[in-house]
């Protein structure tokens, strides 16, 4: 047994002389449920491409369960898509298109239709066999796109953004759903989306990508706490980014004050940048505060005030809190040492 | 009420162009011929009745058969020359599509009588072909069914190339990597997504191929030289030559009720999405 079913290493992809992606290196294990997030164009679908053999790399290598899969055309890998738009067959009905890769295996007819019955339950569907393809719904031809994929029980299963086209709510429902798919079958399921919020809710690692590098690598909880850069940690979530010194280990100096914090490892007075999430932020009373200024907007979120504070630096903190401070209104802001993200200054 | 007043110039021009002509064409169809050849207006199914004598139905067998040759050929010659060019990048493309284009802008009898010259006893290819020494005697390429096909394919090729080139050209290219992507080689890729899907620009295809090929009179005088008689010959014959004019609309009559009986059929297969020309 490999350790990792799928490995890029040192993957890289040009289209003529511009460069998309620049040295890709992944492993993914097996039944892992991994997220490939980023901005549009940054890379995602050619990476995913790569993986399902419809694009080849300029350089590095692609493995499959450790053997060397660059040249292996998509028909003889055991890796199934899902497409950005479903791509199902228009001129052939559900059970036709589903039943589509195990005719193509010359699979017995018997076996064939109790596999896409199986599928139909499965993605929760039963009955729809003989529906034409343009009469279904957008949740319903995704389903049908999923069961076209896995009933021929891929090794892997690539995922383009199969939500993009979904409303709000059948989004989240979907995305329950698909996680649930995911688990029961067992399979290494590699997403693509640029929704944080649906890699981070979905994910068991997540691959934030930025111009076709990897920013980072982690787990959602990684990612949305320890983000290394200012990139990511504007990617994910909202949050206060600002400039900071290192002043030794544990104590960062921010807006002229010091602040105790968590890490350690920089050098003595190192430029870095500061992430506070606005929900870690305290507003308390003037005096007793870390930080003084001026309350500049609030705006009432549902559960939440979002308010704007200016520094007495000039820095303008976002901050939501249930306690509401009124616009105009001097208060102090008080930040926990582990709620003080340091990271690496880039660029 | 501006976009109806738009459309007044074009129903009066198939009207005073194409249904006043079929209407008087299908009342001299049912009329009596007097003896000097004038139209006597009183109903007769006469003009019917003298096309089934053999040799008329000769003609329409004749005629259904080289069309549906040419048909044929142009659609294994065509399909595959549109899959190239809707598969070439933009630019050679466009001029892909130019080289089929600029022959239909020369004169229609100019490039018949082209392959005249070609295929004559002392045309280019036989001397070619004994200069090379392969025969020692012309052969006689013109003036039979042969040369009326290959004329029928070479003039109708291009309505047979551009409806499918537009329906390739606009086909999902993520379906072909579906199919791909479980399990299909190329082969099966081809009958089982790209073929089906095509559907439309082929019916489109073969409808314009067949109509002009099954009602020609140029292609079969000049290249079959009145050897080959087709039922456009024969309506021309009997609106010019025999002064029949009412035998010539039976025929004519015959021939749109045998396009829409094509039309017809082959509107079935067609995809409700469309894509094609119709
Ligand atoms: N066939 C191609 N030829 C030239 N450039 C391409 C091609 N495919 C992709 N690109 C370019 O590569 C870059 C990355 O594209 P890619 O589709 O991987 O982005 P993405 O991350 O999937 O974006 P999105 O979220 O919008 O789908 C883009 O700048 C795109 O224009
Ligand atoms: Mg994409």
């Amino acid at each position: 047994m490999q350790d990792y079913i799928i490995e890029l290493r040192g993957i890289t992809k040009s289209f003529g002389d511009k460069e998309v992606l620049g040295h890709i290196d992944l492993s993914i294990k097996p039944k892992e449920f991994i997220t490939l997030l980023g901005p549009s164009g940054c890379g995602k679908t050619t990476t995913l491409r790569i993986i399902g053999g419809f694009e080849q790399s300029t350089k590095g290598d692609l493995y499959f369960e450790g053997e060397r899969i660059n040249e292996v055309p998509p028909f003889k890998r055991q890796i199934n898509t899902v497409f950005q738009r479903y791509a199902l067959f228009p001129h052939i009905n559900v059970f036709e298109n589903i039943a589509f890769g195990l005719k193509i295996k010359k699979m017995e007819e018997f076996l064939i239709e109790e596999k896409v019955k199986e599928m139909l339950k499965l993605v929760n569907l039963v009955g729809f066999e003989k529906r034409k393809i343009n009469s279904l719904s957008g949740g319903q031809q995704q389903r049908i796109a999923i069961a076209r994929a896995l009933v021929n029980e891929p090794r892997v299963l690539l995922l383009d953004e199969p939500l993009g086209a979904l409303d709000l709510k059948l989004r989240k429902e979907m995305q329950i759903e698909l996680k649930k798919i995911q688990q029961r079958v067992g399979i290494t399921f590699i997403y693509v989306t640029h929704d944080q919020e649906e890699a981070l809710t979905m994910s068991d690692r997540v691959i934030v990508m930025s111009e076709g590098e990897i920013q980072q690598i982690g787990n959602p909880e990684d990612i949305y706490n320890e983000p290394v850069n200012r990139f990511v940690a504007d990617f994910i979530g909202e949050g206060n980014i600002v400039d900071g010194i290192m002043v030794k280990d544990f104590e960062v100096k921010i807006e002229e004050q010091l602040f105790t914090c968590v890490d350690k490892g920089f050098e003595e007075n190192e430029l870095i940048e500061v992430l506070v999430r606005p929900e870690d932020i305290d507003i308390v009373k003037e005096e007793e505060g870390m930080l003084k200024g001026n309350v500049r907007s609030v705006v009432f979120k549902g559960v939440h005030y979002e308010m704007e504070i200016k520094d007495d630096n000039g820095f303008v903190w976002m901050v939501h809190s249930t306690d509401m401070a009124k616009k105009g209104e001097r208060v102090g802001l008080f930040i926990e040492p582990d709620a003080i993200h340091i990271m690496k200054k880039v660029g | 009420m501006n976009k109806k007043w738009l459309s007044i110039p074009y129903a009066l021009w198939s009207l005073i162009f194409s249904i006043i002509p079929i209407i008087i064409i299908t009342i001299y169809s049912f009329c009596k011929r007097s003896p000097y050849g004038k139209i006597i207006y009183e109903f007769t199914l006469d003009n019917y009745k003298q096309f089934l004598e053999p040799i008329y139905l000769n003609v329409l067998w004749r005629s259904i058969l080289l069309a549906a040759i040419s048909t044929t050929a142009c659609l294994v010659i065509g399909y595959p020359m549109a899959m190239i060019i809707s598969k070439t990048s933009i630019k050679k493309r466009n001029v892909l599509i130019m080289l089929f284009v600029v022959p239909l802008w020369t004169n229609f009898l100019l490039r018949t009588y082209a392959w005249m010259v070609l295929l004559r006893d002392q045309g280019a290819i036989n001397q070619f072909l004994i200069y090379l020494g392969i025969i020692k005697e012309p052969l006689q390429l013109l003036y039979n069914p042969g040369a009326v096909v290959m004329g029928m394919v070479y003039n109708f090729l291009p309505f047979m190339v551009l409806p499918i080139y537009s329906v390739l050209s606009k086909m999902d290219n993520s379906l072909v990597e579906a199919a791909q992507d479980l399990g299909a080689t190329s082969g099966e890729v081809f009958r089982k997504v790209i073929f089906p899907l095509s559907m439309p620009g082929v019916v489109s295809g073969l409808i314009m191929v067949f109509m002009p090929a099954v009602s020609t009179f140029v292609i079969s005088d000049l290249l079959g030289g009145g050897q080959t008689v087709l039922l456009g010959n024969l309506i021309q014959n009997q609106f010019l030559v025999a002064r029949n004019w009412q035998f010539g609309s039976a025929i004519s009559m015959i021939m749109m009720v045998l396009i829409l009986i094509a039309i017809r059929i082959s509107s079935k297969y067609q995809d409700e999405e469309g894509g094609g020309l119709w």
